[in-house]
């Protein structure tokens, strides 16, 4: 189950009406909503595997402060996702753990 | 270069009160903000929610429909709004890096008003980091910008007006609250501060607000003195102990508020003078009666330069814009004093309810229970216990714990750490705070890629 649910039931001016693609998978979002918010709203909150320990995290602040909720945005990497609004066909991935660099 | 005779930086209730006052006395003002629409934090979508969610005004409440106004005189000002930009860099000769359209730019401003508002201070418990575990400030960001609500009954822990705010919009919109673990007690140290806070308001709305959470029969846990978030990838527990004993929660979501802290990351990376706040435990810029600062052109308006709240963050944002308007000739002596002397009285009467705000919710000491397991620095996963074992190596103070442990060095540079490993400092060697010191900030206080850099002149 998604952690946040939308309180207004789809209606005229609050319809679905932008589709994002979040790794692979398509989900509806609404004009105006921030990515982080679309996948807090989602069925994974995750944003992101931690860089050192691998652990997930998902967006904690929502106001461009913690960086928790970077993720990779029509192919650039770390994008603030909650300072980002969602656009139609926008391509996003969660970011994994960068790999380690061998000698 | 472009330029401007004022820019202001943040459009949150203190920049867009300074920036609407200066531009209708014939500034040339430019506004910054990162977001999409003016409001800042407290007064976040408030333009959307006004024309197209309207109903939702009957649960986010009175104090945020009074943004509406605020933000109807910025539009109507001449003042130029360029919204989706980025500041990552101030200079004392007062240029001015911007991002904005994934192009950085240089600005040289005659004056700047730095209204870059609060942040809430980082709340270092077990577990802070797993997903479902959030600010209150970022849940109630979700509810103004999209009408969004916890699916699951929700539990809030910390103290402070935001969180029983949050608490009361929730049971408005008939959002379901599994629990409240209010941390510490009420203490009898705000007493002597009941008057003025009383005169201005602040204890009826927070009457107000606390009667509806109990009229919405929100379980409240009081003398909560330790908490664990628990889960194994996702939240799936709150384990919490209070004087009495201990408890723990189901659910999926914790949002946790332990009050706001001035954001210094700007003032800090100029960087201008500052001071320890002791009874905010937070660093601030040092300002005189003006908003100035110790650099020329340089001032600060609202909770930037110090948590006062909202409405007297307007007050303040105005007698900044005062003072620039003086100092430009566009406005005499006389006139200053006049206008100056009605948003001063007004700012202090707001202001004079913080010291009861301060001593009924105060700051939980950061070091005190921190169990060595606990992650301080979130971006590079430090723990509390390589903090201390930094120091026990003879690690002075915060800027070598960076070195040392690669706190502070990640994306966020120190906003989520900094306090706290300032803290442990303090703690293990029995230093003040403003002994110990913080994190030097460099520019760029926000990242930019080289691509960015590109488009500079």
């Amino acid at each position: 189950m998604s952690l946040f649910r939308r309180l207004h039931e789809d209606g005229p001016g609050d319809a679905m009406t932008v589709t994002i693609t979040v790794d692979g998978v398509a989900l509806q979002a609404r004009a105006g909503e921030s990515v982080a918010a679309a996948v807090l709203a989602s069925s994974d909150p995750t944003s992101r595997a931690a860089p050192v320990g691998g652990a997930p995290r998902a967006p904690y602040c929502m106001m461009g402060v913690c960086f928790d909720c970077l993720m990779e945005i029509d192919g650039e990497t770390n994008r603030q996702s909650c300072m980002v609004i969602v656009r139609e066909g926008m391509m996003v991935k969660r970011m994994a753990r960068p790999k380690a660099v061998t000698p | 270069m472009a330029s401007c005779d004022l820019a202001v930086i943040g459009a949150g209730p203190a920049g867009m009160a300074a920036a609407t006052l200066a531009a209708e006395h014939g500034l040339d003002v430019v506004v910054y903000d990162e977001n999409p629409a003016p409001g800042g934090q407290i007064y976040r979508a408030i333009e959307t929610v006004s024309l197209a969610r309207n109903s939702d005004l009957a649960f986010l409440g009175e104090s945020y429909r009074a943004g509406a106004a605020l933000a109807r005189a910025f539009r109507a000002s001449p003042a130029r709004f360029m919204p989706g930009t980025t500041v990552w860099l101030v200079q004392k000769d007062r240029a001015i890096g911007i991002l904005r359209d994934g192009k950085a730019a240089m600005v040289q401003a005659n004056r700047i008003i730095i209204a870059t508002g609060a942040l809430e201070r980082p709340v270092p418990v077990p577990g802070w980091t797993l997903p479902g575990v959030m600010t209150v400030g970022a849940a109630q960001g979700l509810l103004k910008s999209a009408a969004m609500a916890p699916s699951s009954p929700v539990v809030l822990a910390g103290k402070g007006p935001l969180l029983f705010q949050l608490a009361a919009q929730y049971v408005a919109a008939g959002v379901a609250i599994a629990a409240i673990l209010e941390t510490g007690a009420r203490p009898i140290a705000a007493l002597p501060h009941v008057w003025p806070a009383w005169r201005s308001g602040t204890i009826g709305k927070g009457l107000a607000l606390l009667r509806a959470i109990r009229q919405g029969g929100v379980n409240i846990i009081r003398n909560v003195v330790a908490l664990e978030a628990e889960g194994r990838g996702r939240l799936e527990a709150v384990a919490y102990r209070t004087v009495r004993g201990t408890g723990r929660i189901a659910t999926p979501l914790l949002l946790l508020h332990e009050g706001v802290i001035a954001n210094a990351q700007l003032t800090k990376a100029i960087p201008l003078a500052h001071e320890w706040n002791e009874r905010q435990q937070c660093w601030q810029p040092m300002l005189d009666a003006d908003g100035n600062s110790d650099v020329e052109g340089i001032a600060v308006a609202g909770d930037a330069g110090g948590i006062g709240g909202a409405e007297a963050a307007a007050h303040s944002g105005r007698l900044v814009a005062l003072a620039a308007l003086k100092a430009l000739g566009k406005i005499g002596r006389i006139a200053h004093e006049a206008l100056a002397e009605t948003e001063r009285t007004a700012w202090q009467r707001h202001l004079a309810a913080r010291p009861f705000l301060d001593a009924l919710y105060p700051p939980p000491d950061a070091s005190a229970q921190l169990a060595d397991g606990t992650l301080v620095c979130r971006c590079e996963e430090v723990t509390a216990g390589q903090i201390r074992e930094a120091v026990s190596l003879g690690c002075a103070g915060p800027n070598q714990a960076k070195s040392f442990t690669r706190a502070g060095m990640g994306p966020c540079q120190g906003r989520m750490c900094g306090l706290t490993v300032a803290a442990l400092i303090a703690r293990e060697t029995g230093q003040s705070m403003s002994e110990v010191g913080h994190y030097r900030i460099r520019p760029p206080i926000k990242p930019l890629t080289v691509g960015e850099l590109a488009a500079l002149e």
